[in-house]
């Protein structure tokens, strides 16, 4: 070892040690989260990480000392216990799935604290439900030849099972968390995959419970995956991003709370949380902004193919020769706004009609179509009363309820599905109201991407 | 422990605050929200905080309305994520409940590391719960609350009954569901916030859940519910402040929680008709009878080709038709020969008394026409098949029976 790296070892000694134990906590956690989170039972994390608790008591009362082996081998039991219980009481007490959760995992903590604090077990309360990763670097015991943290000693072997079990078991895990039943007819044992996960979860909760808390450590499974799944929709991706997004929350998590003297492991639980606050606003199509500018981009398509539609149809009744005076002629842009419902969105429409040649508006107020215009215009109105045949010709509705799942639909009928609508009424001259239904144009729908 | 002034405050808060809990949870559990209220408290520990920050000290009033205030963000958001994202309800809930925990240990060691406020402030024994800080103040409180609670349960126990089981049905009926909702929800929030300092914020969920699971057991009526429901939390809180009345280190919430799980322990062991016990033994009758009606129904059919003699059938051709073994054929012969219905004939046959034939001619019939309605109607089967054989007459209407009847002989 290179003497520079000795020194810097030995310097940094606890925060590095302290960092690590963060690190690979959050890391384990983050991997088996995605999988609670898929399974929909974050809730069974939670009620897992409290109910350790009494496991832990239970070993420290049987062996009479806190080593990782009984901690941990009791935090299964007790984990595979409350998974067990809650099932049992679900489907033969008939308690609502959630109840019987929240009755086992409480009883269990419960019985924890009073068990922790009635005998001098080394892990006090305080401990329990605030985590105390501040000191995890200076409770050590004896171990490959020097003196490592407890946390270490319990963590890594829950962490090395966590990376066993997730890689062995990959594509099991997989079709089990999207499709029980198929894993079940593939001859997968969900049941069994189920209970293993709880056992996992169990071991790396209790292994957490000294650095982070029983309860800081759902924010630490549940979180990061959320997120992730907010992220992406390939679970190998999902899994990668969690850790990393569990790493970060736990080594700015660390920072941060040692920079404003309070608690790391809240924070490292608040930093998951802002992370996971911004994936709900920022992930690109999942994402809260995305889905706005969508919406948004959908609602001025709509928009500008309701004002050319408007102004198409009017073009169609002067070549008819249509009195004006029957229906208001909407020869003016102000018409055409209020016949389609003036606002913020309406106008933009008619700047981006106007940008993109497909409308002219004269300085006095009067509009017309250009001949791209004229073109979306006339495949609108086919798309609408194709539609409009369609529904008559298929359906048992009356004339007058035609036009409104028209007016809705014809902005998502594409030139494909226009010409089976044709085939499909064998290419009608007109609509239930009598309206000619215009031919498709060679160029179709020039203003789609609007 | 001497009942002193003091105890009888303590005791008589938490029991209040238990029959509060049990009334008001038993909405949050038939509306499956238990797990709401449990993510409601932990949310509920930064606003406590806050409160102290901006206060300066314990003031009761400010941290119960800052509790108030976080909690029900908390909630606003479990709700928000789950209408406006992907994100299920169950990640929803944990996510709050532990984001909103680790800013509220942020925020309590911040202010317990601050030299300003010299003494450590106490805030840590909302966590957990600390009963012998009660005053009167917080019973008069607390029992102001069971009476609003007790207030609005009367008042609209219809709508909260359409309302607890099918929302939607109450909806389309007219009724505003989603205010009604809303109401249930404020109430469970104001129990957990005033119970917060006496059972902690991370048990105080169990108050709410344990009383209205334990009483559903024993009954199937809402108004039963309720009141067997206060009471169960009456009697947790009355007997779980005890022991650390006794034992001074012991926290608020624990030991409260214990006695609930024995209460729930109990009912679920002991209740009638849905109880463990209750129903192991039902189940028992059940594959009695049914056991029964097959040994019947095997010794008519060995001896239907002689009807109307009813000659004695061997063991051995029962055998045949049934993998029994020697012991399960004498017990069950033996139970039969008791109420009369068949006779030992020999060492190693049985034969039909007169009562016993007529009682397994009417369980073959039955059989046989379930068998029938089974194969011709398999759509609609589902609904009304039961595994007992006798139902068939009460199931099915009389016109039915008629032309499945000839049908059967017809076959």
């Amino acid at each position: 070892m290179p003497a520079w790296l000795y020194s810097f070892l030995t310097e940094y000694r606890i925060e590095l040690w302290t960092v690590a134990v963060a690190v690979v906590s959050a890391a384990a956690c983050a991997i088996l989260g995605c999988f609670l989170v898929l399974r929909r039972m974050s809730l069974m994390g939670d009620a897992i990480s409290h109910s350790v608790l009494a496991g832990v008591a239970g070993a420290y009362l049987l062996t009479g000392q806190l080593s990782a082996g009984p901690m941990l081998a009791g935090a299964v039991a007790v984990g595979l216990l409350t998974a067990a219980l809650t099932q049992t009481l679900h489907r033969f007490g008939r308690v609502p799935e959630d109840s019987s959760m929240g009755v086992v995992f409480t009883s269990l903590f419960a019985l924890g604290v009073v068990v922790v604090s009635g005998v001098n077990v080394h892990l006090d309360t305080d401990c329990v439900l605030f985590g105390k990763l501040e000191f995890v670097a200076w409770h050590t015991v004896p171990a490959f030849g020097t003196y490592v943290p407890f946390a270490v000693v319990s963590l890594l072997p829950a962490f090395g099972l966590t990376l066993a079990f997730v890689l062995f078991l990959w594509k099991e895990l997989k079709i089990a968390s999207f499709d029980p039943l198929l894993a079940t007819a593939m001859g997968v044992s969900a049941g069994l995959i189920h209970y293993l996960l709880m056992s996992m979860v169990a071991l790396v909760t209790v292994a957490s419970l000294e650095a982070v808390g029983a309860i800081v450590v759902v924010a630490m499974l549940i979180v990061p995956a959320a997120a992730a799944h907010l992220l992406t929709d390939r679970l190998g991706w999902m899994v990668g991003l969690a850790v990393v997004i569990g790493v970060v929350s736990a080594v700015a998590g660390w920072y941060l709370a040692r920079w404003l003297n309070t608690s790391a492991a809240g924070m490292m639980a608040v930093v998951a949380g802002g992370q996971f606050t911004a994936a709900v606003f920022l992930a690109p199509r999942h994402g809260l902004v995305s889905r706005w500018v969508a919406n948004a981009r959908l609602a001025l398509r709509i928009a500008c193919e309701d004002i050319v539609g408007i102004i198409y149809r009017r073009e169609e009744r002067q070549a008819a020769g249509e009195d004006a005076t029957v229906r208001p002629a909407a020869s003016t842009l102000a018409d055409c706004l209020a016949a389609r419902g003036d606002g913020p969105i309406a106008r933009l429409a008619v700047l981006l009609l106007k940008r993109r040649e497909l409308l002219l508006v004269a300085p006095g107020g009067q509009v017309a179509l250009t001949d791209r215009g004229r073109r979306l215009g006339r495949s609108l109105v086919r798309s609408h009363r194709l539609w409009e045949a369609y529904l008559d010709q298929n359906f048992d509705l009356p004339a007058d309820h035609l036009h409104e799942p028209a007016e809705r639909i014809e902005h998502f009928i594409g030139p494909e599905l226009q010409e089976q609508l044709a085939e499909a009424l064998r290419s009608p001259e007109r609509d239930p109201h009598g309206s000619t239904i215009p031919p498709s144009s060679s160029e179709p729908t020039a203003a789609r991407s609007g | 422990m001497a009942l002193t002034y003091n105890t009888l405050i303590v005791l008589a808060g938490v029991s209040l605050l238990g029959a509060c809990a049990g009334l008001v949870g038993s909405f949050a559990v038939l509306r499956r929200r238990a797990l709401v209220g449990d993510a409601l408290a932990h949310a509920a520990l930064p606003g406590l905080c806050l409160a102290f920050l901006i206060v300066g000290e314990r003031n009761l009033p400010a941290m119960l309305a800052g509790a108030l205030a976080t909690g029900v963000l908390g909630v606003a958001v479990i709700s928000g994520l789950r209408h406006g994202t992907r994100v299920k309800e169950d990640a929803a809930i944990g996510i709050v409940l532990s984001v909103f925990y680790g800013a509220g240990i942020v925020l309590t060691s911040w202010i317990q590391n601050l030299a300003t406020h010299g003494s450590k402030a106490g805030l840590t024994t909302y966590i957990l719960g600390q009963t012998a800080g009660i005053t009167r103040q917080d019973v008069w409180l607390i029992g102001g609350l069971s009476a609003l609670c007790v207030l609005a349960i009367v008042l609209m126990a219809k709508e909260f009954k359409v309302v607890a089981f099918d929302p939607g049905f109450a909806g389309v009926q007219g009724w505003p569901a989603f205010r009604l909702d809303l109401l249930l929800m404020c109430l469970i929030a104001l129990t957990v916030v005033i119970g917060l300092p006496m059972v902690g914020v991370v048990l105080i969920a169990a108050l709410l859940i344990i009383p209205a699971a334990a009483a559903r057991f024993w009954t199937d009526r809402l108004e039963v519910l309720l009141v067997l429901s206060a009471a169960f939390g009456l009697v947790i809180g009355a007997v779980g402040v005890i022991p650390s009345a006794y034992v001074p280190t012991l926290p608020g919430g624990p030991p409260i929680v214990l006695v609930g799980a024995g209460v729930f322990l109990a009912s679920v062991l002991f209740a009638p008709r849905r109880g463990a016990i209750a129903r192991s033994i039902a189940n028992r009758r059940f594959r009695r009878t049914v056991a029964e009606q097959t040994a019947l129904r095997v010794l008519y059919e060995s001896i239907e080709p002689r009807l109307p003699d009813a000659p004695a059938v061997s063991i051995a051709e029962i055998q045949n038709r049934r993998a029994w073994d020697e012991r399960d054929v004498s017990k069950l012969f033996g139970r039969l020969e008791r109420s009369g219905l068949v006779a030992r004939e020999g060492a190693a046959s049985w034969s039909l008394t007169a009562a016993g034939l007529a009682r397994a001619a009417a369980v073959t019939r039955a059989y046989r026409l379930w068998e029938v309605f089974l194969v011709e109607h398999a759509e609609t089967a589902g609904n009304y098949a039961d595994l007992d054989v006798e139902s068939l007459e009460i199931r099915l209407p009389r016109d039915l029976i008629d032309s499945l009847e000839a049908k059967l002989k017809g076959a």
